[in-house]
């Protein structure tokens, strides 16, 4: 076709901008081929390579004597994730992320149903602006302010003293596996923490999905005979759990993959996240890191799989 | 006379689903001409291949002679009014209609001035400062018009431009697109679904099915030689009568059309040059200017007959239903349709 | 829908919640401007200005201020760029592995952060390339792609793509369709975009202690203060300073792309 066209085209004096024009236009895979070199070499050699590099560690062998590596193919780094320290760390994080998960969802469904139902125009917008703000507001800061809140003679403590919650606080810090000498060294202060920095995560998608459910539905079921009360628990909530599984996965994984909060507020002992900075750094133990990292892949992928049953990728 | 636009045998695949398959279209210099056809029949698709928005897959397509596969839409000598207008929402009225010119490098002076000379064309002076927003659905369609226009096309294509417009609007438009047409002398090629629409306005009118075309004709020609059941079906209502009725009632074809306002109702025997046929008055449906009735013959056919409410004394009904009836009309109101036999596959 | 009222228990609980999640970052403003000098007392004692004049007296402070400002600029710049041409190639086509191509680009912020900072950390061994000012920005540029990404595609899947087919039905070739039509539609998404994935960039802390070697940025910075207790007035202004660094992005980037798209991303840290 292309020779066609030359053959009967006027000989017209084209300047090199245009000519490329044409030549993309004649050719879009060409065209959607120079869009994507550039991101797919980054992400291809950069990224990906870097992932596989890193399972690729995982099966070198680490001397505990010389501590050092050699290449040597080995199984053992993944068969030591199964001793009880290693297996420990994997229970303790994941317990955290499934409590945090849960929590979360019991937070904001108010917010989220308040949002998605009793909200129009600008105060919908508020609240919109209201979450997004403490969702994005910088991580690290947000970690900070709350070793502020939690430490000894600080705003909780002042709280607590004034509304006479001393006794009860003293009760909940000394339930075992919650507890701790402080807030700030419990278990509860950092389930809080992570409770708090994680939520916004969670509300908006249960808003969205709540947004989503026609009013019809409502008047329907209402129409029925349904008091609120079974509107709720028979319609409103069922068909809200896409947007909790799909908050949920934000959640769990953003808690299962991070080592920040451990390390700053609760008691010791590793978390997923603080053992491979560890095992990287102080220890130099490259492989056992690389193997590491494949908890949370396998945890996430199982989850992943668990909550795509609930319709939870509809509702991302 | 060199063609305006000419398809020989041309196909487009969207993988295996062929948009238009194997078309050839002979489009004069300056007609009206239309594509008419329910919505993926690929007349759309038809005007895009024109455009130059898609590529044939097969066949060659010339534009007034010019062999026009690989050349990109901005060398084409044809310009589009799109059916949602497309009108650039950052720029104002004025700035929408000079792009052509802008683009093409003609000076400010002359832009402003072809602009709002195109404006003026389509009844829109003194709307170059507002932005597209600020627009009525007729005034944006009308900017489209005249932001087409201003580069003086010699093919305008025009892509369901009325349908987003409301019925008296649409009808006003009609007549004036028709004026316009006349007045510049070039070729209009008018995509629509709407046969009213397409009857009224064009010189030849192609009739659009699964990618293929099944009638090029004038607008009386579609309605009175309908050649086959398709467009015997969608080109106003039909009667297609088809198998052991049809060739009793017809003689030899297979399958024939009649139009519902060529049949009368006759009480008792109808004359003898007429063709009968007898049947019960099943339903009947007041229409205004006329009335439709539903005869169930006795093979079982439902047959249309409407009749034109023209006498002012008409009061009431004059049939009832359940009422045992003779269907008469003229043997030369009988189409015979060719593509019969094919139907049955 | 709204026809009837919320109760008393709902309203408390979505305005209490609202509050829950603002009140910490409300603490840190207050603290900024504490006249304490070591403890974290409440309520405070006295309102002062003085440690904001300490804080930027600091070379150690200036000097991770200026390199997170670096970093954040050029990633949002290489963000900008992949992510727009990303976003041109898939919104419109379909071909074999176009999603796998998207999924890969979300994966850096789904991801938990430590693989993908340790995914960089040993490749960057391997190639001996020294960890540094370099190795942060391409870790905090992968991540941030998929955030203009996301801003650039909604926008286009919003544009009309007969404005495209417009243009060049009218006489614009490729350049001056992309000059004259597209960039002016996109400007504000990718202004959006940039601000986004600036302020996650500048506030990165889980990849980048893989990536920074000696270097340490302003998140870096804050987190090694913690086990200093002397200098709790300088590092709740430098707190402050990264919060409001991260909150105004969110802001603009909000009333820029008001009407249909979120600014959520696919957010994640």
């Amino acid at each position: 076709m292309g020779q066609t066209f030359n053959a009967s085209a006027p000989t017209q004096r084209q300047s090199p901008r245009r000519r490329f024009s044409n030549l993309l236009y004649r050719r879009p895979n060409l065209y959607v081929s120079l869009l994507l070199i550039p991101p797919l070499l980054w992400f291809g050699a950069i990224y990906l390579g870097s992932l596989l590099g890193l399972l690729w560690q995982g099966f070198y062998t680490f001397d505990d004597f010389s501590m050092t590596v050699t290449p040597d193919l080995t199984l053992a780094n993944f068969g030591a994730l199964f001793n009880p320290a290693n297996f420990d760390v994997i229970r303790r994080t994941l317990t955290m992320a499934l409590a945090v998960s849960i929590a979360s969802a019991i937070v904001a469904f108010p917010i989220a149903y308040y949002m998605a139902r009793y909200t129009t125009g600008k105060t919908k917008a508020f609240f919109y602006i209201a979450v997004m703000m403490p969702m994005w507001a910088s991580y690290i800061v947000k970690a900070y302010a709350w070793t502020l809140l939690l430490a000894k003679g600080g705003v909780a403590q002042w709280f607590v003293q004034h509304l006479g919650w001393g006794p009860m606080l003293q009760w909940l810090l000394s339930v075992p596996g919650i507890g701790g000498s402080t807030l700030s060294t419990s278990h509860l202060g950092r389930f809080m923490v992570f409770v708090y920095i994680w939520l916004p995560f969670m509300i908006l998608p249960i808003q969205a999905s709540l947004e989503r459910l026609p009013p019809s539905l409502l008047h329907a079921s209402a129409d029925l005979g349904a008091t609120p009360r079974q509107t709720f628990m028979q319609v409103i909530l069922p068909l809200s759990v896409p947007g909790i599984a799909a908050g949920s996965i934000f959640t769990f994984s953003l808690t299962l993959g991070d080592f920040i909060v451990p390390q700053l507020i609760g008691p010791p002992g590793y978390f997923i996240g603080s053992m491979v900075y560890a095992q990287q750094g102080a220890i130099g133990n490259m492989p056992m890191a690389a193997a590491f990292t494949l908890v949370p892949i396998v945890l996430i992928a199982v989850y992943l799989a668990i909550v795509k049953r609930l319709g939870a990728f509809d509702a991302l | 006379m060199t063609h305006a636009v000419q398809f020989s045998q041309v196909s487009r695949l969207f993988g295996e689903v062929k948009a238009v398959d194997r078309v050839s279209i002979d489009i004069e210099d300056g007609e009206f001409f239309s594509m008419l056809g329910p919505s993926g029949s690929g007349k759309t698709t038809c005007l895009r291949l024109i455009a130059g928005f898609e590529q044939p897959s097969a066949g060659s397509i010339r534009i007034h002679g010019q062999e026009a596969a690989g050349l990109p839409p901005y060398q084409r000598d044809v310009n589009t009014v799109f059916q949602d207008y497309a009108l650039f929402p950052h720029m104002n009225v004025q700035d929408n209609v000079a792009y052509g010119l802008k683009v093409k490098g003609v000076g400010k002076a002359e832009r402003i001035k072809r602009a709002d000379e195109a404006l003026s064309m389509v009844a829109l002076e003194g709307y170059g400062a507002r932005k597209p927003v600020q627009l009525s659905g007729g005034q944006r369609q009308r900017v489209a018009l005249a932001r087409a226009l201003v580069n003086r096309p010699r093919v305008l294509l025009l892509d369901e431009p009325l349908g987003a417009l409301d019925l008296k609007l649409r009808e006003q438009m009609q007549s004036e697109l028709k004026k316009l047409q006349r007045q510049l002398g070039i070729t209009f090629i008018f995509v629509t679904h709407d046969q009213t629409e397409a009857l009224s306005m064009s010189d030849r009118v192609a009739v659009f099915n699964r990618g293929r075309i099944e009638q090029v004709d004038t607008p009386r020609n579609l309605y009175m030689k309908p050649a086959t059941t398709f467009v015997a079906e969608f080109v106003g209502t039909s009667n297609v009568v088809r198998g052991e009725l049809a060739h009793a009632l017809s003689g030899n074809p297979d399958a024939f059309s009649i139009r519902p306002e060529h049949i009368r109702f006759a009480e008792g025997v109808g004359a003898s040059h007429e063709v009968q046929v007898s049947g019960v008055l099943h339903d009947i449906q007041y229409q205004g200017s006329a009335t439709r009735y539903e005869v169930k013959l006795d093979n079982g056919q439902t047959l249309t007959v409407s009749q034109a409410n023209d006498q002012w004394l008409d009061t009431g009904a004059r049939y009832q239903p359940g009422q045992r009836l003779t269907a008469c009309w003229a043997r030369e109101a009988m189409i015979v349709l060719r593509d019969a036999p094919a139907e049955a596959h | 829908m709204h026809s009837e009222k919320a109760s008393w228990g709902l309203k408390i609980a979505a305005w209490g919640g609202l509050v829950f999640l603002h009140f910490p970052i409300l603490i840190i403003f207050v603290y900024a401007f504490n006249t304490e000098d070591a403890a974290f007392s409440f309520p405070p004692k006295g309102f002062t200005l003085k440690w904001i004049s300490v804080a930027f007296a600091r070379p150690d402070v200036l000097e991770s201020i200026k390199l997170s400002l670096q970093i954040a600029c050029v990633a949002t710049l290489i963000a900008l760029v992949l992510g727009t041409l990303a976003s041109a190639a898939l919104y419109r086509r379909d071909f074999f592995g176009k999603d796998g191509i998207s999924l890969m680009l979300i994966l850096p912020i789904a991801l938990p952060g430590i693989i993908t900072g340790l995914a960089l950390l040993s490749a960057f061994k391997t190639l001996g390339i020294e960890p540094g000012m370099f190795t942060i920005i391409v870790g905090h540029a992968t991540f941030c792609v998929v955030i203009v990404y996301n801003n650039v595609i909604a926008r286009l899947r919003r544009t009309s793509h007969s404005l495209i087919e417009a243009s060049m039905d009218l006489g614009a070739d490729g350049w001056q369709t992309f000059r004259y039509i597209i960039m002016p539609n996109l400007g504000s998404a990718l202004l959006a975009g940039g601000m986004l994935a600036f302020a996650l960039s500048f506030d990165e802390i889980i990849v980048t202690t893989f990536t920074a070697g000696h270097e340490r940025t302003l998140p870096i910075w804050l987190l090694n203060q913690l086990s200093r207790p002397r200098d709790v007035p300088v590092t709740n202004v430098v707190a402050m300073l990264v919060m409001m660094v991260t909150l105004l992005p969110i802001l603009g980037a909000y009333y820029l792309t008001r009407g249909g798209e979120s600014v959520a991303g696919s957010g994640g840290k």
